[in-house]
């Protein structure tokens, strides 16, 4: 089994549908000869030439506007946008055409579209660059929002994004690029809708997303050595949600934090939280913790960027204070 | 009020400068040698700002910097035909030209290092603040100069973008609005021929950039990027027009971006090294030393004595950003309302006992 990074996963799924399918192609900006800002399609252009890997004008709001009219003739565009933050552009497109073409043609036209972008903290580039601007989207009826956070999911779940007869947009965080992971030459796909429990646990389940994940993942092995049992569950599919698996493990574990890189306030957490307390409420010990960035634009100041973001000592924080309030009184 | 556009790709670039051999040196109407040497101080002030950038950004005291290098023409030329109280809207590529109106070297190199000592005032110095989204301040401009004209004023304001900020809806909406508005506004593309990667051919069909302006009903001039006689003429002209109640100018400056786009880019893979090599030996500041010590201006020792000047305010303006006492982590939360809300006391609270704890 190859060893795969996180960036490769991304590749790998893209050129073997590639290879698999004339409908798919990529477009975006600089993705062709330099291979895209964070070099997941290096080498594509090569294999593919110009006409299925096409580098595009800085014009996001046509990239993702030309990539609908490809699709709704029955192309399986995935489309690139450099950075979230520019998702902004491309506003209309998404929020009010992708989304709601099939709707407003009767469900005649279908529009499968991906639409890649990645973002995250962890590199200062200020408040203009590196937003998690997930929760925007999951509120869109039309739209499915993906977030994954291994290579595997990404893979998996990049695949079934191409194949899925709806617009999905698709992040990915800038940090975990470089995550290795051995993976099957064959191409596993990963239902969307599905969450992932990475970590089976008794006390405590932390519901994360994104580079959080793998902050949760550090904070419960800490939370481990101190006697508590953390459950880390990734939805990796934020629209849909798996209501059911995030319900099934607290009603086994009784106490919840979810945890996200975007602001807490207003954020995706809130979302999860309320479908736990509605869900499971008679088996909550303690009030669902929530965990993200402090309410304020992110700084261009290394050291200031690290304050806003959360970290896995936040998570840690985070599970103590839901373990230490007495369930049973 | 009649204007001729002219015919799509029928530009020529306009130059000054010759090139000491068959094409002869020209002048500019009214510069006398003052001005010619103002212009080449802070052309070298503007060079040797970029210089040392790139090398404190390898000794990791900068960030990620986007490098400037031969685009000094354009800024220098073009910043010297405003008045103080024009404004200035910078995208990253200029964000050294505040020190063109007198703003420290140390703010400038602070903004680059992320501490707060580099915000400078926008309203100080009529620089606006840089946007990271490319072409996303040209509707700013258009409207901060619509606004001058609607309140009677004689100011006007300057866009700076790049050619492939072209393509961008921004862009578009923002010189159209201005056409519409006669707004008191320059254009000023910075076309160095690629965006990151993507050379200008992929990035339009259009024979030349200067052409988009005959759709937005106004004048579009190609100027030697290079020259920084010949775009300082072009910007004149346009600020006089704007100034004059006659509307936006559109200015093509044709250049080449000799340096990776940032510090984190390796054109390597994309860049032709050819064309880069025979760029640089043309490149913009050489030319114009060679043009002043023609004309006689320029001796070795000015020449040597400016650039000492600018090493020195180098030398100083690192020292004194590097200087700076740390920032308070209250900054995270005071300037993202007019008033805070009650949730920002609650989070600095918090942070505070992390920091403390
Ligand atoms: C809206 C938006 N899309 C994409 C980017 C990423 N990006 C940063 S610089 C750049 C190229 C800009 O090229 P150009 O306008 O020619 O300016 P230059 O860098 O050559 O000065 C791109 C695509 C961005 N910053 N903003
Ligand atoms: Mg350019």
């Amino acid at each position: 089994m190859p060893e795969l990074s996180y960036r490769e996963a991304v590749r790998d799924a893209l050129s073997q549908a590639m290879r698999n399918d004339e409908d798919v192609f990529i477009m975006g900006e600089d993705i062709a000869e330099m291979g895209g800002s964070m070099g997941v399609t290096q080498g594509m252009l090569e294999e593919f030439g110009p006409d299925r890997v096409r580098n595009t004008p800085i014009s996001e709001m046509a990239i993702v506007g030309s990539g609908i009219g490809a699709a709704i003739q029955g192309m399986r565009p995935v489309v690139e946008v450099m950075y979230e933050d520019f998702l902004t552009i491309s506003m209309e497109q998404i929020v009010n055409q992708a989304a709601k073409h099939r709707y407003m043609s009767g469900g005649q036209l279908k529009v499968p579209l991906t639409i890649r972008t990645q973002g995250g903290a962890g590199w200062s580039p200020g408040a203009q660059h590196a937003q998690q601007v997930e929760a925007w989207f999951v509120g869109v009826p039309g739209l499915k929002v993906v977030f994954a956070s291994t290579p595997s999911d990404v893979r998996g779940l990049l695949w079934s994004a191409i194949y899925d007869d709806n617009p999905v947009i698709f992040f990915e965080h800038r940090t975990l690029y470089g995550l290795k992971e051995e993976l099957a030459e064959e191409i596993e796909p990963i239902p969307i809708g599905q969450a992932r429990v990475h970590r089976q646990g008794e006390d405590v389940t932390v519901v994360a997303t994104g580079r959080l994940v793998h902050e949760a993942l550090a904070a419960a092995e800490e939370a481990g050595q101190q006697g508590v049992s953390v459950e880390v569950v990734d939805p990796r599919t934020l629209q849909p949600l798996d209501e059911d698996a995030i319900v099934a493990s607290v009603k086994k574990t009784n106490r919840c934090v979810v945890a996200h890189e975007a602001v807490t306030r207003m954020g995706f957490g809130a979302e999860v939280a309320a479908v736990v307390q509605h869900q499971a409420f008679d088996w909550l010990d303690a009030p669902v913790e929530r965990v993200g960035a402090k309410f304020t634009p992110l700084p261009f100041a290394p050291v200031m960027e690290e304050y806003v973001v959360p970290h896995a000592t936040d998570v840690l924080e985070a599970i103590q204070k839901t373990v230490q309030r007495d369930g049973s009184s | 009020m009649a204007q001729t556009l002219r015919v799509p790709g029928s530009h020529e670039l306009r130059r000054v400068i010759g090139d000491g051999e068959a094409i002869p040196d020209g002048e500019v109407e009214g510069l006398e040698e003052r001005d010619l040497l103002e212009l080449y101080r802070s052309m070298v002030l503007l060079r040797t700002y970029d210089e040392r950038s790139v090398v404190f950004h390898r000794q990791g005291r900068v960030g990620t910097y986007a490098i400037f290098w031969n685009h000094e023409a354009m800024q220098a030329g073009s910043a010297y035909a405003l008045e103080r109280g024009d404004w200035i809207f910078p995208s990253y590529r200029e964000s050294a030209i505040g020190l063109l109106r007198g703003m420290p070297v140390s703010t400038v190199l602070s903004w680059w290092r992320g501490h707060p000592s580099g915000w400078w005032n926008p309203l100080d110095y009529n620089v606006a603040s840089i946007c990271v989204p490319i072409g996303t301040h040209v509707p700013h401009a258009a409207g901060l100069a619509w606004g001058k004209k609607l309140r009677g004023e004689s100011g006007c304001a300057i866009a700076y973008f790049g050619d492939g900020a072209t393509s961008e809806g921004s862009f578009h909406e923002g010189a159209n609005f201005a056409g519409v508005m006669r707004a008191p506004l320059i254009l000023f593309c910075n076309n160095n021929q690629w965006a990151i990667s993507t050379p200008l051919a992929a990035q339009t069909a259009a024979e030349t950039l200067a052409d988009k302006a005959v759709g937005y009903g106004i004048p579009g001039v190609r100027v030697d990027g290079g020259d920084v006689l010949a775009v300082f003429e072009a910007t004149r002209e346009a600020v006089a027009r704007a100034r004059a109640g006659d509307g936006p100018t559109f200015i093509e400056a044709v250049s080449y971006r000799t340096a990776p786009h940032a510090t984190a880019d390796d054109p390597r893979a994309y860049i032709d090294l050819e064309r880069v090599e025979e760029e640089k030996a043309r490149e913009c500041l050489g030319r114009y030393e060679a043009y002043l010590q023609r004309a006689g201006v320029l001796s070795d020792e000015l020449a040597e004595a400016t650039r000492a000047e600018a090493a020195e305010a180098l030398r100083s303006g690192i020292a004194a950003a590097e200087a700076e006492p740390p920032a308070d982590v209250a900054l995270l939360f005071e300037h993202a309302y007019a008033a805070p809300p009650a949730s920002f006391a609650a989070e600095l609270a918090e942070l505070r006992e992390l920091l403390d704890g």
